[in-house]
């Protein structure tokens, strides 16, 4: 029998029965919408997060102090890096173009009456900008002078303008830095949110008036952020820098490093290993959603084998073959998993954009071509293998059994 | 040669402990443009008998040609195919397809035989009209009459031009008047040339046909032309 009358004989057969043929469905439908929910927002954060540290270069390095728990060597010797480790690395390692110190810390920013704490208070150096492709919208970075001499200078982003209330003229006016009198000597181009984080609410003051802010301890376990000369130099600047680190460290010959490089690439890398992961575990659960709905698929297949006994029958006696009443069950099971399919993935969509809007500073959602195929792709499984059963049953029933049957 | 040719036939079936004669050695010759009734009460092997004609089943021994074709030798799928050639059913429940209208309906044995769609409707459209129902294309069977839905499954049954027209109990499941209706336009399907087989336990009916094969426990105990009955 040809496959588009099998086709039209599905669908009349389920829209005969609407209700049963939706909660049929469900299963496929959760499965399904719960992976495309899930890959259109990672791959809308991989887009967005690819976008940002693309924003940096691919010329940028990040060094920071290895706090993993996995170093049982070092256990009682604290883990350090340094402004020192910085200058050390300035001077002997070639190919570097601009280093700066950066230590994070928290603490409260007062103007007359109001006050503010912005998640981020990072204490750098005055090539910050540049290594982080950051620029000052209004007024300027603090100068090399500003560092050297200990200035009390602080520049801020859009969010502390507001909070603090500053107004249209921020720059040249007096706030509290923690205890410290600072002059705000600029404002940060706006960047917007990323993954529900402000990054306008941020405030850059010079990295040794940090120090004095944070306390000594604090200095001692900086990061360091660099922008190699070029491209073809990045490689030769890493191994640079963990040499010149090993040797100031004095890590013996065969031990593990107590700090961490990495470039851009390697940033991309693990934040794609670490979206793939929870893809991962996403579709593992769905495969159990999937599952589930597919044996939904095979009990109601089961049932409606059952009620069309006679009619089985008469299509026997008037001359289908086994295979003609195979392929009808067949088509009507995959038809059941790919509706379920196509809305699942409707729904999904939906969600993503949902989430989405709903959730500030969280990017668009994004489904690829090959999220589409993979539903569908495995909607259309789900439907035969948990339909041949159901359609092989039907295809052995014996013609007179079947006729007879009540 | 005839239409159909039963040598010798017998159908045990194997219940476990014991074993059914469902026929117990059965010859049978029919031409074509016959006008058969089998007969028989229940357990007579009359059932089984129709399956075997239908080429539903094969028999446990014995030869059965139909149109030269030995149906004893066929599988599954070349049984399929001559019932859809060869073989018209019209059963006592009628068995059309709920939800389906009339004309749906009568296409099905088309759809198996690989006929196209617009010949398909073309020729289930003049089986419908044939046995009346012209103006009823498009009704669904619960629309439609207990004759009106024999009527139907009567057209499905020809619609594929089968060498025989398998009646098992036909009004079996109609009252008085719709029968004699039923049974003068199987009547005037043999009076077209078309070979006619009725199964029924009812003298009554067996009369319309023109030939007479009792069954009793598996076997033919008599098989002689109908002799006009005069009804007191």
């Amino acid at each position: 029998m040809a496959f588009a009358e099998d086709t039209r004989l599905a669908l009349t057969a389920l829209a005969a029965n609407k209700m049963r043929s939706l909660l049929t469905m469900l299963g496929i439908v959760i499965g399904v919408a719960a992976v495309v929910a899930v890959v259109s927002i990672v791959q809308g954060l991989e887009l967005m997060i690819t976008k940002e540290l693309q924003g940096v270069g691919t010329t940028f390095i990040e060094v920071a102090p290895d706090l993993g728990p996995r170093r049982p060597a070092m256990a009682g010797r604290r883990v350090k890096l340094t402004w020192d480790d910085g200058k050390a690395i300035a001077e002997k390692v070639p190919g570097i173009r601009l280093i700066t110190p950066v230590l994070q810390g928290r603490t409260t920013l007062k103007y007359g009456d109001r006050q503010h704490a912005p998640p981020a208070l990072q204490g750098v150096n005055q090539d910050y900008p540049e290594v982080e492709n950051h620029t000052v919208d209004r007024g300027r970075f603090f100068s090399r002078v500003d560092f050297e001499n200990r200035r009390n200078v602080v520049v801020v982003g859009r969010r502390v303008v507001e909070e603090l209330g500053l107004g249209a003229q921020p720059v040249g006016k007096e706030i509290y830095v923690g205890s410290y009198p600072a002059t705000v000597v600029g404002v940060m181009e706006e960047k917007g949110q990323s993954l529900g984080r402000d990054l306008d609410d941020v405030a850059y003051v010079p990295f040794n008036i940090a120090v004095s802010l944070f306390g000594r301890d604090a200095g001692d376990a900086i990061q360091l952020d660099l922008q190699a000369a070029s491209a073809a130099a990045v490689d030769r600047v890493r191994d640079g820098i963990e040499q010149v680190l090993r040797q100031r460290h004095r890590i013996p010959a065969g031990e593990a490093n107590d700090f961490t490089i990495q470039v851009q690439d390697e940033l991309l890398k693990t934040v794609g290993s670490i979206l793939g992961n929870v893809t991962a575990v996403v579709i593992a659960v769905v495969g159990v959603a999937l599952l589930v709905g597919g044996i939904g698929i095979m009990n109601i297949m089961l049932v409606s084998v059952t009620e069309r006994t006679r009619e089985i029958g008469l299509r026997k006696a008037v001359g289908a073959r086994r295979q003609d009443v195979l392929s009808q069950f067949l088509i009507e099971a995959v038809t059941l998993s790919l509706a379920g399919g196509a809305i699942g993935l409707a729904l999904g969509y939906g969600m993503g954009v949902a989430a989405a809007h709903l959730l500030p500073g969280w990017p668009p959602a994004h489904v690829p071509l090959w999220a589409v195929g993979v539903a569908f792709g495995f909607s259309a499984l789900v439907g035969i293998f948990f339909g041949s059963y159901p359609a092989g049953k039907a295809a052995r029933l014996d013609p007179i059994d079947a006729l007879r049957y009540e | 040669m005839p239409l159909i040719d039963l040598k010798d036939i017998y159908k045990i079936y194997d219940m476990g402990a014991e074993k059914v004669h469902a026929l117990n050695g059965v010859d049978l010759k029919l031409e074509r443009g016959e006008y058969v009734a089998i007969m028989g009460s229940s357990g007579s092997g009359k059932s089984t008998l129709m399956n075997l004609l239908g080429c539903l089943d094969t028999p446990t021994s014995g030869s059965y040609h139909l149109n030269g074709v030995a149906v004893e030798e066929l599988d599954d799928q070349q049984l399929a195919a001559i019932r859809n050639r060869e073989i018209g059913f019209v059963f006592q429940t009628f068995n059309l397809l709920a939800r389906t209208d009339a004309l749906h309906n009568v296409e099905l044995p088309l759809i198996y035989a690989g006929v196209g769609r617009a010949d398909r409707r073309e020729r289930a459209r003049r089986a419908l009209e044939r046995v009346g129902l012209a103006d009823r294309l498009h009704h669904q069977p619960n629309e439609l009459s207990g004759g009106q839905r024999q009527r139907v499954a009567i057209a499905r049954a020809l619609v594929n031009d089968p060498s025989i027209l398998l009646a098992d109990e036909p009004t079996g499941n109609l009252d008085s008047a719709t029968s004699v209706e039923i049974l003068e336009l199987f009547d005037d399907l043999h009076r077209a040339g078309n070979t006619v087989i009725l199964v029924t336990h009812e003298p009554d009916i067996a009369q319309h046909a023109e030939r007479q094969v009792q069954l009793k426990d598996g076997r033919v105990v008599a098989d002689h032309p109908t002799v006009a009955a005069v009804h007191a």
